[in-house]
């Protein structure tokens, strides 16, 4: 096995596209997963504040995260399912990972969930705290867990 | 027998009609009249639709399009029929044939005469090239016959249920079936297309004469053009492994047609061959469609397709074996589990490595290859470009192949995407318009404005192969074509 298909974290922070700990800490804030020159600008064109830009069609987004408000407007266009929101400011020990979901079962409000990082391994349990319905069937999925998980969960298989 | 429709799917809703009886083999069969034959013999447990000619060895479902001659089946005592691209509600029996068929025992094609249809623009296939050639050439004011073999226009935008990447005015971030849904709602209104589905084109003939068929009213149809456009896109290509005839082994698009037009799951357990875009893609709709995907494997060192669609996948514990391929399928009469192998770095299976994996499903998704046959026929001076999927035509930078008169656009002309295939689509359908009504500004400047598009797309690193190959297939527009 090797680490084909995985985004590493170095090259999150190479990219500048990791949100500084006190942005975090303000509240939530998107974290772009797109480290490819791949065609395609749906984030730019759904973000209300500009805070993603790219240079062309081509290039790799670039994210201000102070115009960022945390909306998830992108998390929920982005073609890729590549775009997160990470949430510190609740403090006592926990953070929130929200997360675009494409699958069955649709969890609600207090499941808990098995939280999976970019490997698909398992990383302990989580709570659903909000679970939002675009028009066109892509759910945004924030779920609660140790503040220390925030980095590395991005995905979570319902309990049945 | 249990079926194996998906009731409940987190993006589709299957609209799949009244339910009535089709006999199969004289047995009665519960099916629904929107569904393919194939796909309701499928979903009540039937995966061997003919028999090897000598051997007699089973044949599944390979391409789900039409494409690869492996469900022909007797349909209403017609012989050869395609029961891929056949709606149940157009028959009422169905069985298996001899692998050597004998002739239609009625003899439709010769009892009826030839319908004529006199049109300024032909253009052949309703995927998004076609469709774009279809949009941009009647905008002109040009009148088109748009044919397509399958049961509904679309292409295989109709089994997309991702999102497109892109630009805002190429549909980004709107899911492919519901942008094939979009565009034939366009089409339709117009009035100066008229769209034939269910129709073959078996041939072109001097003159811009095409040759075709109608599936449904089974009527030939001669279809006199004074323009051609050629978007018949591309087929799934094959892979050479011990085994690879076994019924379960498909083409990865053929498990989205069965899964995301019809609503029928294709297997249970699958492995996934080859990591480019359509594996990574189709991997996640196979357990969108509650589909356990035990493996992907890549002879490549390192994925083909877009780090996002992996790592979809990937957070799923989806593994991908990248410098690993298929050895075998094992089974009977069907997939019952596969062995996969690494490969060093010349290519060569390494002893010892092998993995058995219990799967009943191996898709193969290594690569495409366009489905060019009518230009070859046609007389289209055709050239094998291995970046751009095979042999396609030369052509201009406005798609006019050798042939003055006949264009071509989409995967037909080089194995891409749909964002690339709509804008090829649209200059095609242009220029083919501006011989119709003459100069028009307009025209040329949105033709201009859509080069420009195509131009930036293709500038990125992923299409380095692409233009690679498009520089040896293209040609002066300023050369004389030969005529037809």
């Amino acid at each position: 096995m090797n680490d084909a298909g995985i985004v590493r974290i170095e090259d999150l922070r190479r990219l500048k596209l990791i949100p500084p700990h006190s942005r975090m800490k303000a509240g939530p804030v998107v974290v772009v997963e797109c480290i490819e020159e791949i065609p395609c600008d749906v984030c730019v064109a759904a973000c209300p504040t500009r805070a993603i830009v790219k240079k062309d069609i081509n290039s790799i987004p670039s994210v201000d995260f102070d115009k960022c408000t945390g909306c998830g407007s992108c998390l929920l266009a982005c073609p890729g399912l590549a775009i997160f929101l990470v949430d510190l400011s609740i403090g006592s020990g926990k953070g929130r990972v929200t997360m675009p979901y494409e699958l069955l079962p649709i969890p609600s409000k207090d499941d808990k969930v098995v939280l999976l990082n970019r490997k698909g391994e398992p990383a302990g349990e989580g709570r659903i705290v909000k679970v939002v319905r675009s028009a066109d069937k892509t759910y945004a999925v924030t779920v609660e867990m140790e503040d220390s998980k925030v980095r590395d969960v991005r995905a979570f298989r319902v309990i049945v | 027998m249990t079926s194996s429709r998906i009731i409940q799917h987190p993006i589709l809703n299957f609209e799949r009609g009244k339910k009535k009886v089709l006999y199969f083999e004289d047995k009665p069969v519960e099916v629904y009249e929107n569904e393919s034959v194939l796909a309701a013999l499928y979903a009540n447990g039937v995966r061997i639709f003919s028999r090897s000619r000598v051997l007699k060895r089973p044949r599944g479902a390979f391409c789900l399009i039409g494409k690869c001659s492996s469900c022909l089946m007797e349909a209403d005592r017609v012989p050869n029929t395609r029961i891929c691209i056949t709606l149940t509600k157009d028959l009422r029996e169905v069985r298996y044939q001899e692998s050597s068929a004998s002739p239609p025992k009625t003899s439709f094609f010769i009892a009826k005469k030839p319908e004529e249809i006199p049109t300024d623009i032909l253009v052949i296939g309703g995927g998004p090239a076609g469709l774009y050639a279809a949009m941009y050439a009647s905008k002109y004011g040009a009148n088109v016959v748009l044919v397509d073999e399958n049961p509904t226009i679309g292409g295989q935008l109709v089994k997309q249920t991702h999102k497109f990447f892109g630009s805002k005015d190429l549909y980004s971030g709107i899911r492919g079936f519901e942008i094939a849904k979009k565009l034939a709602k366009i089409l339709h209104k117009r009035k100066n297309i008229k769209i034939l589905t269910n129709t073959s084109v078996f041939g072109l003939y001097s003159g811009k004469l095409a040759g075709a068929y109608h599936l449904r009213r089974k009527q030939l149809l001669k279809i006199k053009a004074k323009q051609i456009t050629v978007a018949t896109g591309a087929s799934e290509r094959f892979l050479v492994f011990e085994n690879n005839d076994l019924p379960g082994v498909m083409g990865a698009g053929a498990a989205q047609t069965l899964m995301n037009v019809y609503g029928v799951k294709p297997g249970e357990k699958a492995l996934m061959v080859g990591a480019g875009n359509v594996g990574l893609i189709v991997s996640y709709q196979l357990i969108q469609a509650g589909v356990k995907v035990v493996a992907i494997v890549e002879a490549m060192p390192r994925i083909g397709g877009y780090l996002v669609h992996a790592a979809k996948v990937r957070r799923l514990g989806v593994p991908i074996y990248t410098s690993h391929t298929i050895k075998s399928a094992h089974g009977k009469e069907k997939v019952e589990g596969a062995t996969i192998i690494a490969l060093d770095k010349e290519f060569r299976e390494i002893p010892g490595t092998e993995k058995y994996l219990e799967v009943d499903l191996i898709c193969l998704a290594v690569g495409l290859n366009p489905y060019s046959q009518l230009l070859s026929q046609a007389g289209c001076e055709m050239v094998y470009i291995p970046e751009l999927g095979g042999l396609v035509p030369k052509r201009t930078r406005y798609q006019e192949t050798t042939i003055s008169g006949i264009y071509v656009a989409g995967d037909v002309s080089g194995i891409e995407e749909a964002s690339t295939a709509m804008l090829e689509g649209g200059i095609a359908g242009i220029s083919a318009a501006l011989k119709i009504i003459g100069n028009n500004e307009k025209a040329l400047n949105e033709r201009e404005e859509m080069l420009e598009k195509l131009e930036k797309i293709r500038a990125g690193r992923f299409f380095e192969r692409i233009r690679k190959g498009l520089r040896k297939v293209l040609i002066d527009e300023r050369r004389g074509n030969s005529t037809y």
